[in-house]
């Protein structure tokens, strides 16, 4: 025991900040000269039938055979089945009785209520939209499911992100497992997954809730722990309980923080909307995958714009509430007086327009026209956007093309052919080597657990050229992300106009935009890079303009006063100081292109994305495609923790 | 911008809120006159043979000739046979796994699947075949047509060396690039590359729509691309892409998976139906046995479908008034 921790205090010699520059060009050079002599020997055999895959397969045939026998398998089945089915069904129920002039105008009053007229407005047109779109149906089918979801989600994320908040222990035991509920390609279980909980719904929401407790908790959690220590210590000195603390103290300092979290429930939930139509959810999902198979990006694009609404929609009335927060401490006596009539007066119109449209069947259903003309304007956006799609088919691919070549040749063959070429042993000490000298003791121990499964699992090779994809994606990634989150967080204009992109970029299903790109970039590696590159950046960005805008103001003034300029304004006193936010925006953005190497698999990146997509479709192949989906959990743990032992060291051990 | 509410008054309109939710929902159930008949009346027909058929579970698989196959089969079953007829959208796995759990009925469009076959209709025997669909699906190697007007010869394997060089991209390593297609059918394209001595490197597109995509891309730039097809596609009416010959396929020649050099075999694309279906008497059984059909007859529905985006139900009345004798054939009636 002691042996052993004399051994770590040496081995976390190694990596003190002077040091650490030494090691690393040694280790670059050793691996560059291990590189030269050893390339192309000692590689790992690529194999259809490795053991793991048979285990898997085994398991599922289990699964299989015991579904109506076995008592947990059946509870499975028939509890949480029927109670998710029945929470869908009343949600939708509920909406589809409020008819469209109800729901719209409900929206539009929740809207007012919330936030104003501007947002009373947005929540009424957002809605509108839906029937303009000519797809009302379709959405308040995905509308439900999301609602539904994100309820599944909350109830369970915020009480567990709040406890993670509070206690860094119970935190660190539930990371792995937000790490593999994130990671994990929902490819990989979804078909054993619909062998559970059956076809439909139900198993849909299951899936996509898997997807969006982690944000909540996490995020959550994040919101507790950065209320200062001495607000907690203020509140106990004055005599509060645990109870009084946490929902008289915590709770609402951290409040902005979790409404941040709801958002972001609501986006991975969304983000889910065309793959759980893949086992027939309903919803606006089935409308992209429809369109793809007659490669109709104009209607997909149509369908995804209407998932990109319903997700600014709620991304407003959400950030609305938790401003509400600090907006009602000054509010005037005649705006509290104006409430309840307001209220009494939304509810009546909204049972008004129920009545109306139970009455007269012509507004049951949203009207193709008004006035002799047409109002929807679906098919026009499709034909649109085709020819938007084709003009840059035939005028941007030389250009693509050249770019294509370029990244993949000066940066991703490079990367990749220094993991597939060198013996594995050479790239696992490297790999090592390398956690312990930038990260610690504890990142060596996690890569190597790690990087034992990625070898137990006998996917050696596609592991690293999904690694090296990994790798340039999020460092091009984060290069963006700082750049438009800096920018956003110190001009509140750019924030207005950009936020609306990154919304529409993060919710917009990728199927919708991988038809153009594999068009451009021809089905390769570099076009699964770019399309992890827009559904991950987004969230880097706001995390960051999120934390730059953290930043207290006095500091900022106090720097300026000082005759501070720009540029160091940000490097030196901005960037810093969001360091927390950095962080997560950094964990948060490698985690979201690792959710998009299933994606890049669809689209000529081969490798496990492409072992997970062919393990749903075919059965020999289902325990390849569930190892694939395990070695990538494994690669975004250890890529995980080295970040952040990392930056937790050039930050100071500040927690 | 106004921002009103307190705490207090926060609760309150929760409350309100709420209360005025619950009466939307009890007013909704209460007097559901719009919904409730539009309802009634689509599910019905014929009172009487509706309830003699019942409910069809029908996979729909994300092919558009599959699409077809459903379009046309859904709507002969519910106008004619009074059927309620519940179209599922699935891959082939999970409509498979459906057999199992009793959600899907039938599977319209069956492309080999030997696997699947020995573990639902051997083993588990929840599943039994229905017969031919009267159709042939050929799976193969396929050039872009304006490469076979410039390099006539390109069409015999024997020549692909000869052009491999053309192929190369930033994915294939110095070799010549194949696109290999969608990963939902077993494919011996590595292995046929390896056992044919070809200087080529297979690069997975990964879906059937990167697949197409990349061969449409390829004509219309003229770049050179070779790959894994299928027919019949309706991407085949828009770019006529050509086969491309390899050693002839004979029974057995695929027995190894590692050594197989002769083309895919010929696929009868087969019905296959539940267990409980095919022993339920439901007329909607016989209608499936003996629902067959051309690879043209698809094609024009297909078209409708993907050309002419024609909703399935438009495209299916349309064809099946055009064809009533065929129709006929299939209900017996």
């Amino acid at each position: 025991m002691t042996a052993a921790t004399a051994f770590a205090g040496r081995l976390e010699r190694f990596g003190r900040p002077e040091a650490r520059g030494l090691w690393l060009v040694v280790l670059a050079l050793a691996a560059a000269a291990l590189y030269v002599v050893f390339a192309g020997q000692w590689l790992l055999p690529h194999n259809n039938d490795a053991p793991t895959f048979e285990v898997f397969n085994n398991l599922r045939v289990w699964v299989d055979n015991n579904r109506n026998s076995n008592p947990i398998l059946v509870f499975a089945l028939v509890g949480i089945r029927g109670s998710v089915t029945a929470l869908f069904e009343a949600i939708l129920l509920a909406l589809n009785a409020l008819t469209w002039p109800g729901l719209t105008v409900l929206g539009g009053v929740a809207g007012l209520l919330v936030g104003g007229w501007r947002l009373g407005g947005l929540m009424a047109t957002g809605f509108l939209s839906f029937g303009v779109l000519g797809l009302w149906d379709r959405s308040v089918e995905t509308l439900a499911l999301t609602l539904a979801a994100v309820l599944i989600s909350l109830l369970v994320g915020i009480p567990l992100g709040i406890i993670a908040g509070r206690n860094a222990r119970f935190y660190e035991r539930l990371r792995p497992i937000l790490d593999a509920m994130q990671i994990m390609p929902t490819y990989a279980y979804l078909a054993p997954f619909a062998l559970l909980f059956l076809i439909g719904p139900a198993t849909a929401l299951i899936v996509t809730a898997i997807y969006a407790i982690p944000p909540a908790i996490r995020i959550t959690a994040h919101g507790i722990r950065s209320v200062p220590p001495n607000t907690v210590e203020a509140s106990v000195s004055l005599g509060s309980t645990r109870r009084q603390t946490l929902f008289g103290v915590l709770v609402p300092v951290a409040r902005r923080t979790i409404v941040l979290g709801i958002n972001q429930t609501i986006m991975a939930a969304l983000s889910m909307v065309t793959i759980a139509a893949l086992i027939d959810a309903p919803g606006l999902g089935q409308n992209v995958l429809k369109a793809l198979q007659t490669l109709d990006v104009g209607t997909a694009f149509n369908a995804g714009l209407a998932i990109v609404v319903m997700a600014i929609v709620l991304d407003r009335v959400t950030t609305a509430m938790s401003e509400r927060v600090v907006a009602a401490r000054q509010m005037t006596p005649r705006q509290v007086q104006l409430r309840p009539p307001l209220l009494v007066a939304g509810g009546v119109v909204t049972l008004v327009c129920v009545y109306l449209s139970y009455t007269y069947s012509q507004y049951a259903i949203f009207p193709e026209e008004a006035g002799g003309r047409s109002i929807v304007v679906g098919d026009d956006i499709a034909r649109g956007t085709d020819s938007v799609k084709s003009w840059a088919e035939s005028n941007l691919t030389i250009v693509t093309s050249e770019l294509k070549d370029f990244v993949t040749a000066y940066l991703l063959d490079p990367v990749q052919s220094l993991l597939t070429d060198s013996p594995w042993f050479v790239v696992v000490a490297a790999i090592l080597a390398l956690s312990l000298v930038i990260g610690s003791v504890r990142s060596l121990v996690t890569s190597a657990v790690c990087l034992a499964v990625v070898l137990a699992t006998g996917l050696w090779g596609d592991s690293m050229v999904t690694l090296a994809s990994t790798l340039v994606a999020t460092v091009l990634t984060l290069g963006v992300s700082v750049v438009v989150g800096v920018w956003m967080g110190r001009s509140p204009t750019a924030d207005r106009v950009i936020r609306p992109l990154l919304d529409a970029a993060q919710t917009l299903p990728s199927f919708v935009y991988l038809i153009p790109f594999v068009a451009l970039f021809a089905a390769s590696r570099f076009t699964a890079i770019i399309a992890a590159l827009v559904y991950a950046a987004p969230i880097s960005i706001k995390l960051i303009a999120d934390g730059i805008r953290g930043v207290s103001a006095t500091t900022v003034e106090a720097a300026r006063s000082v005759g501070t300029n720009t540029w160091q304004m940000i490097t030196k006193v901005q960037l810093p100081m969001a360091r927390e936010a950095l962080v997560l925006a950094t964990n948060q953005g490698l985690i979201y292109v690792l959710s998009m190497v299933v994606i890049g698999g669809l689209v000529g990146a081969g490798a496990l994305g492409y072992d997970v997509v062919a393990g749903f479709r075919q059965s020999n192949l289902y325990g390849k495609g569930l190892a694939a989906g395990l070695a990538i959990v494994m690669l975004g743990i250890m890529l995980d923790r080295i970040t952040q032992a990392a930056a937790r060291r050039s930050g100071g051990a500040r927690r | 911008m106004t921002r009103i509410g307190s705490p207090r008054s926060v609760r309150r309109s929760a409350w309100v809120a709420a209360v005025a939710a619950g009466t939307l929902v009890l007013a909704a159930c209460g007097g559901a006159k719009v919904g409730e008949t539009t309802q009634t009346t689509t599910a019905g027909g014929g009172a009487g043979s509706a309830a003699a058929c019942g409910t069809v579970n029908l996979a729909v698989n994300p092919w558009v000739g599959y699409e077809a196959d459903a379009a046309v089969a859904a709507y002969v079953m519910q106008n004619q046979l009074g059927c309620t007829v519940v179209k599922k959208n699935l891959d082939e796995q999970v409509s498979w796994q459906g057999f199992g759990t009793g959600e899907v009925d039938v599977i319209l469009e069956n492309w080999g699947h030997e696997d699947l076959k020995k573990k639902y209709i051997e083993e588990q025997k929840t599943a039994v075949e229905v017969g031919s669909t009267g159709r042939v699906g050929k799976i193969g190697w396929y050039v872009v047509p304006w490469m076979v007007e410039k390099y006539p010869d390109i069409t015999d394997w024997n020549n692909l060396n000869k052009y491999a060089e053309m192929f190369k991209t930033s994915e294939s390593g110095g070799k010549g690039q194949f696109l290999a297609g969608d990963p939902g059918f077993v494919t011996i394209d590595g292995a046929l590359v390896k056992n044919l001595k070809l200087d080529f490197k297979v690069v997975y597109t990964g879906s059937e729509a990167a697949l197409i995509t990349s061969f449409r891309q390829a004509e219309k730039d003229k770049k050179p691309a070779i790959g894994y097809f299928y027919a019949p596609q309706w991407f085949l009416s828009e770019v006529p892409l050509v086969n491309v010959k390899l050693p002839a396929y004979t029974a057995g020649c695929d027995a190894d998976p590692e050594k197989v050099a002769c083309d895919y075999p010929d696929y009868d694309l087969d019905k296959i139906a539940s267990a409980k279906f095919a022993s339920s008497g439901s007329p909607a059984y016989e209608f499936v046995k003996k629902f067959t059909w051309t690879n043209d007859d698809q094609n024009v529905v297909a078209k409708y479908i993907a050309v002419d985006k024609m909703s399935p139900e438009d495209a299916a009345k349309k064809w099946v008034e055009a064809n009533a004798d065929k129709v006929k054939a299939w209900t017996g009636a």
